[in-house]
């Protein structure tokens, strides 16, 4: 029997872990200020950003590719600062994913800001606190389940992404062949042994972390609504 | 000294200030619901911008046309409705909380908020666990915390049941003289103007009707409709002569009144309600008679609205009273102003609980 093909699951937990990191950064003023803002843009911006759950990966795919080619604008500015094209390399794929699993991040974030609501916030400013520390010491912590939501969600989905991949980053192995893509050349080639490791891994890690969430959202005392 | 002079979008129709008010004892800010009287206090608390005016304190301008200190910089303690205590912090680290983020150092500290609110026993606690009065205990002596140059406080006995809200209530009229501290309290309940507040800030459709002290105000008869005076009846400054037998002497202007015992210690000033209509008026100084407490009095005022009654407003020395009685009445004693009347006063007409 073949050996585990650790390269791809490695490349596949690495990519998720670092989109989750920028998701984390980015997801979160937005969703704060789609939480919080009164402005009439505020419902273009939600369509925008749950874009992703409705388009074909492939479709989604298909603009990034032109977005990030070398011939555009992000493209061209990519090549001329790191020397490498934007596709068909790593760093590429941590933008593809950004923008497909953004809703995942922003939406459980956004709900739960907005369960946290105006009225600690209002409390905090009156004790002398300024926005910046309280979000810190009164947002954050009593939005912990929304920021749990989005890192599991946005991980995992991350980790099942496919035809955005294919498109944006092809197969090179060791820089862009997830695990997805490896599932999807071992049955290829009728690879059928390697295929079912791989398929399997995923499964039990999906269960797994799933489960880890329903549990962990049941017992934590602190994002429950008082 | 609290200088307003704004409008601020509120509901149905605009909230207009222009007051200003000394920061010095208690001054409640009263009127219907829907006043506006919330929208004026979190203007001032920085919570809500106006859309244009100026809002200053101590001659530091707040909010004018070219800035806007924001509420976090304002030093303003806020006392919501409902407390909002931080419900993931014990009650011990919301406490903490407002001393680390507090603006200026000033003299009230941990153990003097927690002294003052008897807070001891709740440290530990969570949020969730304190019942609506522990909260709102929490509350106040988290606000007191910031050392705030000014406490605003919102209905903060609204939520609670009345046996609650008289214990509250011993606490809050306690913070001005104890810290140094002006409060500005917003309330729709007349009881707690009279209990609380020395001067008064009258709202009505967001605007200012009225503004001085308590009793001048109650006094108003053109205010009637919006004091809701006419259940509220007459004012009077007593001070507490002694205690014999289980009655209670007052002095009214040179004049003696006799209540069942209040606790009030002797030489204090207490404050008395007597309803219009608990108010009999005699000709001559009655003798023979049930009722004990006589006040005499000039007739200075007779007001007529379209009912069978008619309002007679008597000077006591300094002070007035009023009394209810028919129109038929009225003609029938041929009455007229300046003239010297007898108001006979049931006992039973002073409230206990408007002793301060």
């Amino acid at each position: 029997m073949d050996q585990l093909e650790l390269g791809p699951l490695g490349l596949s937990v690495q990519l998720a872990s670092m989109t989750v990191l920028v998701l984390l950064s980015l997801a979160t003023p937005l969703a704060w200020w789609l939480a919080f803002t009164r402005a009439r843009a505020r419902v273009v911006v939600e369509t925008i950003v749950a874009m992703p759950l409705v388009l074909p990966p492939t479709v989604l795919g298909f603009y990034l590719l032109i977005l990030m080619g070398p011939a555009s604008t992000i493209g061209g500015l990519w090549v001329q600062l790191t020397d490498t094209t934007l596709t068909f390399s790593f760093a590429g794929l941590v933008v593809a994913s950004v923008i497909y699993s953004l809703p995942f991040a922003v939406q459980p974030l956004q709900g739960a800001f907005e369960g946290v609501g105006k009225a600690p916030l209002e409390a905090a400013a009156t004790l002398g606190a300024s926005p910046l520390q309280s979000f810190w010491r009164i947002a954050s912590p009593l939005a912990v389940r929304g920021y749990v939501s989005a890192i599991v969600l946005s991980f995992a989905h991350t980790l099942g992404e496919f035809g955005v991949v294919l498109m944006v980053g092809g197969s090179i192995p060791g820089s862009t062949k997830v695990v997805s893509i490896a599932v999807y050349e071992h049955v290829e080639t009728l690879n059928y042994e390697q295929a079912h490791l791989l398929s399997a891994v995923l499964l039990v890690f999906s269960f797994v972390v799933l489960f880890a969430v329903y549990v962990l959202n049941r017992s934590m005392p602190l994002g429950r609504r008082r | 000294m609290l200088d307003l002079d704004f409008t601020i979008t509120h509901g149905p129709f605009d909230l207009e200030v222009r007051a200003a008010i000394e920061l010095d004892g208690t001054t409640a800010v009263f009127g219907p619901s829907g006043a506006g009287k919330t929208t004026l206090l979190r203007a001032i608390a920085g919570l809500d911008r106006p859309a244009r005016g100026r809002i200053a304190c101590d001659q530091v301008v707040w909010h004018d046309s070219t800035r806007h200190v924001a509420a976090h910089l304002r030093r303003v303690g806020y006392v919501f409705q409902d407390g909002r205590l931080f419900p993931h912090l014990t009650v011990e680290q919301n406490l903490r909380f407002a001393v680390q983020h507090a603006r200026a150092p000033g003299p009230i500290g941990m153990r003097d908020a927690v002294a003052a609110l008897e807070l001891q026993e709740l440290l530990s606690r969570r949020p969730a666990s304190l019942s609506g009065g522990e909260q709102q205990r929490v509350a106040i002596g988290r606000a007191l915390l910031t050392n705030p140059r000014l406490l605003l406080m919102d209905e903060p006995l609204s939520s609670l049941d009345s046996g609650r809200r008289r214990e509250i209530a011993g606490y809050i009229e306690q913070l001005p003289a104890r810290f140094d501290l002006p409060v500005l309290y917003v309330t729709h309940d007349i009881d707690e103007v009279i209990r609380l507040a020395g001067r008064m800030l009258l709202l009505a459709r967001g605007r200012v009707a009225a503004q001085g002290s308590v009793k001048e105000i109650l006094d108003r008869i053109d205010l009637w409709p919006l004091t809701g005076r006419l259940e509220a009846g007459s004012i009077l400054e007593a001070i507490v002569e002694r205690h014999v037998d289980g009655m209670s002497h007052l002095k009214v202007d040179g004049q003696t009144l006799r209540i069942p015992a209040i606790r009030a210690a002797a030489g204090k000033t207490i404050r008395l309600r007597i309803h219009a209509r608990d108010v009999v008026i005699a000709m001559e100084r009655p003798t023979r008679l049930s009722i004990r407490n006589v006040l005499e009095g000039r007739l200075s005022r007779i007001d007529l609205d379209d009912t069978v009654y008619a309002e007679l407003l008597l000077d006591i020395g300094a002070q007035s009273l009023r009394a209810r009685i028919t129109r038929e009445a009225l003609a029938e004693l041929e009455l007229v102003t300046g003239q010297t009347l007898y108001a006979l006063v049931k006992s039973v007409a002073f409230d206990d609980a408007l002793l301060r």
